[in-house]
């Protein structure tokens, strides 16, 4: 027989102002096994964790019961708590009363009610849980990166600097992501390409980090420390290792149909194209879709210009297989298409464009070449109209619920930088709230305002028109109560961020969780915020939220820092709570291996002794290091031969005995 | 006739808008073809509803200023629907019962011989009901 102790928290309200704790703690002492009960403010600090250590001392406890906030939240600590008075930990149970009961309900008579049946579950399990002991397993020394955009660079190389190889995984032919394509970065406004092109070539020459450019994550499996991940290296139909990128073959293609992605379709490449003049690595890639030599058979001219002869049109995808320890998510973001905004025009004129469009308008390195100039004629737009919140904050399908955090800034940014250089520009900004937290950030978009004129209307527009050939904005000044037509020469759209499409695939790969807005969530919204819940996949970027450079480059290297503080150990403690089979209930029949996710699960031909009878069986075993104790074998078993460690079948039984009764 | 007490819930109910939703970034206003004929505008209907100044919303002519083109409607980014609301707003007035801008004894005063008869006994059903 079980000696429980049930020690029931208060913490602070959040519990014992809907729940009667005393009751409780009175309801808890009547229990089969309990020989001790008590409650406490703060269960979780370290008088109440003294107070569980003095109990097992003084009581000779052998299981306990705590009655707190989810296992999710103290499991962990209170079961250090059990282990350092002599308890084996997994003879602790939480009994989930904060956010499965007290949170939820208002009346404090029934809360009390379902309190105690939580309570009489645990102790009924607790009744029957025996030591466990968690097995070790070896962390392979080898992080990886998934996208190569600037958070992912910074991770990597932060993780290179501790001295660990790390691997980039980037699906497009170049590193560099969506700051590659900005123009200068605000605050300060220094050129974005003179900040990351020197952390792409540091990236790109450390003898730690591996890059996988124009390279897509096929599958993953395997867990935490272990994990087993197949990239597919799609074909550039160009020899990596000969091509020199001095871009003759680009020059030469004849193929020029095809918009360049780099400057957003705004001008063309070839089918054989360098993405830009700084990618990493700097290696040309052949579009199949757009070639002659693929559509024709004919054509040729980038093999016949090729000094190098790296031209390979036979060239086929590679699969590598490779061991990481880590996973870094960091698969960034793109623009919404603002054409589902029929009233703004995005798609029936040439000069409404999306910021981003501009951003590559203003770059030297950009299709106009710097100078601002408009799709349409190629004039200078004297009159320029910005419009914000495109698609965030909304509710309809096209909208984005969410706020996209950067689009203040820079839209200030843009405005500020066109009056700086263009002063004979009027500058007007549509806008609903000017969300600018940050440092620096308010003063920055203050200058815009104050130093540059930059005209803020606080209103939305309600459509783009052309009149007499000329766009007319057509807006509200809320403060004004006015209505205001204003015609514009260019209209720039702040369009809504978005996560990359493959982030759901990858979710799903990595069996990591996303919001509704398909961002990765973090382990905890503000203690864990690097970490995906799945042990030893950590977020980084715009893929867990909306964010600007600066914070991205800090959550980069936080999870970095997560990483590295995972590959420095030699092993990780398992979870002992595995499946495991009995030889001598297992008929061999397989239900187990075909539903094990993680292909925890083998069969293997062995001897067994029934009863004194030898037979050799086929019978199913579990790799403890893999198996990650979903349960789904125990419930696919027929024979009842599979069973879980510490959430036995007799334990979950006994529970819902104990929620009857 | 303005002694009709109207409540933001009843609005609410009425038209199944919801003015909580609204963030008051005014696209509503900036679509209105009306705008010129109104005193208060979609955004402020919808403002104005939500903190209870309804009595003066009912007062203004400006609900029978919308053309019910519903581009408020279509372009909403909070599904707010201003248009709806007005609407409401409208059968709020047209509605209104208890009123008594006609009684019986006034018929003599205002009845002559130009009038038709039937146009007295509109008034009254009306009204007076």
């Amino acid at each position: 027989m079980q000696k429980i102790g049930v020690f029931v928290c208060w913490c602070g309200s959040n519990i014992a102002a809907t729940v009667d704790v005393r009751k409780l703690v009175e309801a808890a002492k009547h229990e089969p096994g309990v020989v001790y009960a008590a409650d406490y403010q703060y269960m979780c600090s370290a008088s109440g964790q003294q107070l569980i250590k003095d109990a097992v001392a003084n009581y000779g406890l052998t299981g306990v019961v705590v009655c707190s906030c989810s296992p999710r939240m103290h499991e962990a600590t209170f079961r250090k708590a059990a282990q350092s008075a002599g308890l084996n930990p997994y003879m602790l149970e939480i009994a989930n009363i904060r956010e499965h009961c007290s949170w939820i309900h208002k009346d404090v008579e029934s809360a009390t009610e379902k309190a105690v049946i939580l309570m009489r579950a645990a102790v009924a399990k607790v009744n029957l849980n025996v030591s466990l002991t968690a097995g070790k397993s070896a962390v392979v020394k080898r992080a990886l990166v998934i996208g190569g955009g600037i958070a992912g660079i910074q991770s990597a190389l932060d993780i290179a600097e501790a001295g660990y190889n790390v691997d980039i995984v980037e699906k497009k032919p170049t590193i560099g992501g969506k700051m590659a394509q900005l123009d200068k970065t605000f605050p300060t406004l220094d050129c974005a390409a003179c900040i990351l092109t020197p952390k792409m070539v540091e990236a790109a020459s450390d003898e730690r980090i591996r890059i996988y450019s124009y390279s897509e994550v096929e599958s993953v499996s395997g867990f935490v420390g272990n994990f087993t991940v197949k990239i597919r290296k799609k074909s550039r139909f160009v020899e990596e290792d000969l091509c020199t990128g001095c871009g003759l073959c680009a020059e030469k293609c004849p193929s020029r149909k095809t918009g360049n992605e780099f400057n957003l379709g705004m001008d063309k490449r070839g089918a054989v194209y360098i993405p830009f003049a700084q990618a990493v690595p700097k290696l040309a890639v052949i579009d199949p879709a757009a070639c002659l030599h693929f559509k024709t058979g004919k054509c040729g001219l980038c093999a016949k210009n090729c000094q190098a002869k790296a031209i390979n049109f036979d060239k086929k995808d590679e699969i590598v297989e490779e061991k990481y320890g880590a996973i870094v998510v960091a698969t960034g973001f793109n623009p919404i298409d603002p054409s589902p905004f029929g009233e703004l025009g995005y798609s029936r004129y040439p000069d409404v464009i999306t910021s981003l469009e501009l951003e590559r308008i203003m770059n030297a390195a950009g299709p106009t070449g710097g100078v601002l100039l408009r799709p349409s004629d190629k004039a200078h737009p004297k009159k320029i109209v910005f419009v914000q919140c495109v698609g965030s904050r909304g509710l309809r399908g096209c909208d984005k619920p969410y706020c996209s955090k950067i689009c203040c800034m820079y839209t200030a940014k843009h405005a500020m930088l066109i009056r700086e250089k263009y002063p004979d520009t009027e500058v007007s900004v549509f806008y609903i709230d000017v969300r600018t937290p940050g440092k620096n950030f308010d003063e920055f978009y203050r200058r815009a305002v104050e130093q540059y004129g930059v005209h803020y209307i606080k209103g939305q527009v309600g459509k783009v028109a052309e009149n007499a050939g000329k766009l007319v904005v057509h807006g509200s000044d809320l403060i004004m109560n006015e209505q205001v037509e204003i015609e514009a020469d260019l209209v720039v759209l702040a369009v809504a961020i978005e996560p990359d499409e493959s982030a759901r695939k990858l979710a799903t790969m990595l069996t990591a969780s996303m919001d509704t807005n398909d961002f990765f969530t973090e382990a905890h919204p503000k203690l864990r915020p690097v970490e995906s819940p799945t042990a030893g996949v950590f977020l980084s970027g715009v893929c867990q939220g909306p964010k600007d450079i600066p914070e991205t480059v800090s959550q980069a290297s936080a999870a970095a820092a997560k990483v590295v503080g995972l590959l420095s150990k030699d092993q990780l403690t398992c979870n002992p709570c595995v499946a495991h089979s009995d030889e001598l209930l297992c008929n061999g029949c397989s239900a187990c291996e075909k539903v094990c996710p993680y292909g925890a699960i083998t069969y293997q031909d062995k001897e067994v002794n029934d009863h004194g009878k030898r037979e050799v069986r086929r019978l199913a075993f579990v790799n403890e290091a893999v198996c990650q104790g979903c349960g789904a074998c125990t419930v696919a078993c027929p024979s009842g031969a599979m069973d879980l460690k510490g959430f036995t079948n007799r334990q979950i039984m006994a529970e819902v005995d104990a929620i009857c009764r | 006739m303005n002694d009709i007490k109207k409540t933001t819930e009843q609005l609410a109910f009425m038209s199944g808008a919801v003015t909580s939703r609204c963030m008051g970034c005014g696209k509503c206003t900036a679509s209105c073809p009306a705008f010129d004929r109104m005193e208060y505008h979609p955004h402020q209907f919808v403002y104005m509803v939500e903190t209870g100044r309804i009595d003066k919303l009912l007062a203004s002519k400006s609900a029978f200023s919308c053309l019910t083109c519903f581009a408020c409607v279509e372009r909403c980014p909070r599904m707010v629907e201003p248009a709806r609301l007005i609407e409401a707003v409208r059968l709020a007035v047209e509605r209104q019962q208890g009123g008594n801008r006609l009684l019986p004894d006034d018929v003599p005063c205002v009845i002559d011989d130009d009038m038709p008869q039937q146009a007295v006994v509109a008034a009254l059903r009306k009204f007076t009901k």
